[in-house]
């Protein structure tokens, strides 16, 4: 809106901008950053009114004030909590990752091993994780330990499942092609079977990514009253039970955070890896 | 060029059996799904033949294609490639290069990894197989283009790059499943051009299937017309040619009466099907 006014300005100081580029593409950027900020900015702003008309109490919703100001104080104490949690996330989706690709490429290569782990996979895949951290609080060695087998249980379902579609989905002609160049059982693993699942593989990274994260929470959650619960979690139902809201507000802000970077750091991977050929990460041009 | 004397084919085929590129004796092919796709086909391919495969739909000239490079066996009768090196797994080895209908090229590899698949495939380094592959890319017009991704080519140059990976090998047999059936017209009289071009200059022997009366009869020296239900040879045909073909060539009228020979040969192909 501001930048439409700066140009006869631009244009009085200098000549040679009499001649004006066409605008729309900066204007295209800007707007793309400025709408955004500018909404969250008005949900902020209807909250701190929301807040302060009604006179809702600290202790049953805190203003953005208040959470910024908790943000400021608290974050210190916070900081190795967040570790703990961003740890067991990053560390439960390595394993998921090895896990889920290596069991694809496992499963597509043998059709009895297949058949066989199908009905495993269903068991695990249906029942809600939440059911099972009990029984693995008590069979872990430490809640640690339990926490991370969560979340990789959870994380490892989407990306096994998507990375076995996309090995499955080879273009046939091309298995053909390899076929008749008498490519080997490891050559066409691995200079098409593979690249091919690439953009399966990615779909199952961003969701297993996104998983972790939620899964570790939800662990901590079921773990918290059994262990020295020193996740990001664990601190946010402390929190709860003093009342103390502003705390868990930047508990939120913190695990919401983490979110974030999360999938920008999974979208990054993806974009970097399928932005020269596929259609998901090509912009489309008419 | 013109010192390959198209139209002497007939010549040749006095020492047929030792010079065959592929034999097929009372091929049968059945499809696990019952489809009686091939019965009883006899063919035999001398070398430096241009063959065009032409038909209806469904009379099962790609999948005698297919049996021809060795993917899918018969059901029942024999394949043979006398004049080949045959592998552990009874194919012959290396001396097939095939063209699919879509151009079948990996789509996150550039064009001039695309070409070095089939030595990469082979254990052949990427310095070794480097001549080789700008020479297959220049001979299709495509030098310029190695870096480029499938997807940012036109339908003709993804099909010239298939091509070009077809014939990195040096094969001894190029076999081309409706190559250009989804090109448009200007393309595909370029690319009928190239081939011809291609086969000339490298002496291999071309199997080519197309359902076009007016390509068989532009590329071929002999055209095989078979049948649908069962799939069968209906009509083997010698086309006498010039060396030199071009624009001229497609309004004379020897080209002319060949395209009604064939046709005619066509519908009574497609008439034999009916009635039965």
């Amino acid at each position: 809106m501001s930048q439409t006014m700066t140009n006869p300005s631009e244009a009085g100081t200098d000549s040679a901008a009499g001649v004006l580029l066409p605008r729309t593409p900066n204007r295209e950027k800007l707007m793309q950053v400025l709408i955004p900020i500018a909404a969250l900015l008005l949900a902020v702003l209807g909250w701190h009114l929301l807040v302060t008309i009604n006179n809702i109490p600290r202790y049953i919703l805190p203003g953005p004030v208040d959470v910024a100001i908790a943000l400021f104080t608290d974050s210190a104490s916070l900081w190795p909590a967040l570790l703990v949690t961003v740890r067991i996330t990053f560390m439960a989706l390595a394993i998921a990752l090895i896990g889920g690709v290596g069991l694809a490429i496992l499963l597509v290569q043998s059709r009895i091993l297949e058949l066989a782990l199908f009905p495993f996979a269903v068991v695990l895949q249906v029942t809600p994780m939440i059911a099972i951290a009990p029984l693995l609080l008590i069979y872990a060695p430490d809640t640690q330990t339990a926490l991370l087998i969560c979340a990789f249980i959870v994380a490892f379902f989407p990306i096994l499942s998507n990375m076995a579609q996309g090995l499955k989905s080879v273009d046939h002609n091309l298995l053909n092609l390899f076929e008749l160049y008498g490519a080997s059982g490891w050559q066409t693993l691995i200079y098409l079977k593979i690249p091919a699942s690439m953009p399966y593989f990615m779909a199952g990274l961003r969701i297993g990514g996104g998983l972790s994260l939620i899964a570790a929470v939800v662990a901590e959650f079921a773990a918290g009253s059994a262990g020295q619960g020193s996740g990001l979690a664990f601190r946010l139902l402390e929190s709860q039970y003093r009342m103390n809201l502003p705390r868990l507000f930047v508990c939120l802000i913190m695990l919401c955070g983490t979110g974030i970077a999360i999938f920008g750091l999974t979208s990054l991977i993806s974009w970097l890896t399928l932005h020269r050929w596929h259609e998901s990460a090509i912009r489309r041009e008419n | 060029m013109t010192d390959i004397a198209v139209s002497t084919t007939r010549g040749v085929a006095s020492d047929a059996a030792r010079r065959s590129v592929v034999s097929m004796r009372d091929v049968s092919k059945v499809f696990s799904n019952g489809t009686l796709a091939l019965k009883g086909m006899s063919l035999d391919v001398q070398a430096g033949e241009f063959i065009s495969l032409l038909g209806p739909s469904g009379c099962g000239k790609s999948t005698a294609l297919r049996i021809i490079a060795g993917l899918g066996a018969p059901s029942s009768g024999s394949i043979d490639w006398p004049s080949s090196k045959i592998n552990a797994k009874g194919l012959p080895d290396g001396d097939v290069g095939f063209v699919f209908q879509d151009p079948t090229l990996m789509p996150w590899a550039t064009v001039y990894d695309n070409v070095y698949l089939p030595l990469k495939l082979r254990g052949i380094s990427k310095a070794a197989a480097r001549e080789a592959i700008m020479d297959n890319l220049a001979a299709v017009g495509l030098a310029d283009f190695t870096a480029s991704y499938p997807r940012e080519l036109s339908g003709g140059m993804r099909m010239r790059v298939s091509i070009a990976r077809a014939m990195v090998t040096r094969p001894k047999l190029l076999l081309m499943d409706e190559p250009f059936a989804a090109l448009d017209e200007i393309t595909r009289q370029k690319l009928n051009d190239d081939v011809l071009r291609l086969w000339q200059q490298h002496g291999v022997t071309v199997i080519f299937v197309t359902h076009s009366v007016y390509e068989s009869a532009y590329l071929s020296s002999r055209i095989v017309v078979m049948r649908a239900r069962p799939g069968q040879v209906f009509a083997d045909m010698e086309i006498a040619q010039p060396a030199e073909r071009d624009q001229a060539y497609r309004v004379s009228e020897g080209y002319r009466q060949t395209c009604q020979d064939v046709s005619d040969a066509l519908q009574r192909a497609i008439g034999a099907a009916e009635t039965h």
